[in-house]
């Protein structure tokens, strides 16, 4: 029996990159008055429900998909991060 | 017998009417391709056209690198067919690794939408040999993320091999810096503009020749491109035999 699993992965411009958002987000820090804020980078988050027999598998499919297709691995790299059982998620298969 | 090109067309192309026009004026016969279809209908050339397919979502041109069609384009290409995007379609081939490098954001964050200059760096390949000769060719360019990126190791081995088709240049021919010069629009490393694949049978640029291919558009330096294509593409399709033209 498959169990839904919930996943986030958070996408980031690979160091070095450059990253024209986070420059202009940086930019614009001096405007609301706030100092000592450096090293913006954006990037995206995308969160996913993934059924699957455990939670390697599920796992699993998160990472290829991360790899092939939420992320280019020539600019970004990715993080994986489990955020719970997909169940206790309102609107999770809304 | 004219030779049959094909145009790709995704949900969210909006330049597919600029290159059947360009085909048009070069001579060939265009024949649209749709994107849900794997057919590639016997075609001697494959172009993708700008525009924002699928909405450009989650990364300029990566949802339409797994679009049934651009795996028989990936098929096509890995046999030795021409293929060369043009904008967005310049995206979708290197998100499918068909070309090197990535296009990012462009450097000034904006979206660029004018005219600029082009250098051809070789003349001796599919894309190129119609041009004739070294000099700036003018043809539009209209995006938001251009900014050509590849890591310095990547950047050497493209010049060393001659795969870089097009860096952006001055009015006077010369190259573009790479950071505050009006010439090059999106802050694109050393100025690269357009790109082959180490085969020499993939290519893909930023700017548009095919919305600059007649004097009532403002130019018709784009024709050489469209007219090399064409020309490589026919003579394939009428010996059979690929015209190798690859890295130095």
């Amino acid at each position: 029996m498959s169990t839904d699993f919930r996943f986030a992965v958070n996408v980031t411009p690979k160091a070095g990159i450059l990253d024209p958002q986070g420059r202009a987000v940086e930019s614009s820090l001096g405007h609301l008055g706030i100092e000592g804020v450096s090293a913006v980078r954006v990037g995206r988050r995308v969160e996913l429900t993934v059924a699957a027999d455990d939670a390697a598998a599920a796992r699993a499919t998160v990472e290829r998909l991360a790899s092939e297709l939420l992320s280019n691995p020539l600019i970004e790299s990715y993080v994986v991060e489990e955020i719970g059982a997909a169940s206790s998620i309102v609107g999770a298969h809304a | 017998m004219t030779v049959r090109i094909g145009v790709v067309v995704f949900p969210g192309s909006n330049r597919d009417i600029d290159a059947v026009n360009a085909l048009e004026v070069a001579g060939a016969q265009p024949v649209m391709l749709w994107h849900e279809s794997a057919s590639l209908d016997g075609v001697a050339g494959v172009i993708l056209p700008g525009g924002f397919a699928y909405g450009d979502y989650l990364r300029a041109g990566v949802i339409a690198r797994f679009s049934p069609v651009m795996r028989s384009v990936a098929s096509f290409a890995a046999g030795g067919g021409l293929v060369l995007g043009i904008c967005n379609g310049f995206q979708v081939l290197t998100e499918a690794h068909l070309l090197p490098g990535a296009l990012l954001r462009n450097r000034g964050l904006r979206f660029v939408s004018r005219e600029v200059s082009i250098v051809p760096e070789r003349l001796d390949t599919p894309f190129t040999r119609a041009i004739g000769e070294r000099r700036p060719l003018r043809m539009p360019v209209a995006h938001g993320e251009g900014c050509f990126y590849a890591d310095d190791a990547t950047l050497d081995e493209l010049q060393r091999d001659g795969q870089v088709l097009f860096s952006y240049a001055r009015a006077d021919g010369s190259t573009a810096d790479e950071t505050g010069d009006a010439a090059n629009p999106n802050g694109s490393l050393r100025a690269i503009a357009g790109v082959m694949n180490a085969a020499g049978n993939v290519a893909g640029l930023m700017p548009h020749p095919e919305t600059a291919v007649e004097a009532i558009l403002g130019s018709a330096d784009g024709l050489g491109i469209i007219r090399s294509f064409v020309d490589s593409a026919a003579e394939r399709a009428g010996t059979g035999m690929p015209v190798e033209v690859g890295a130095r």
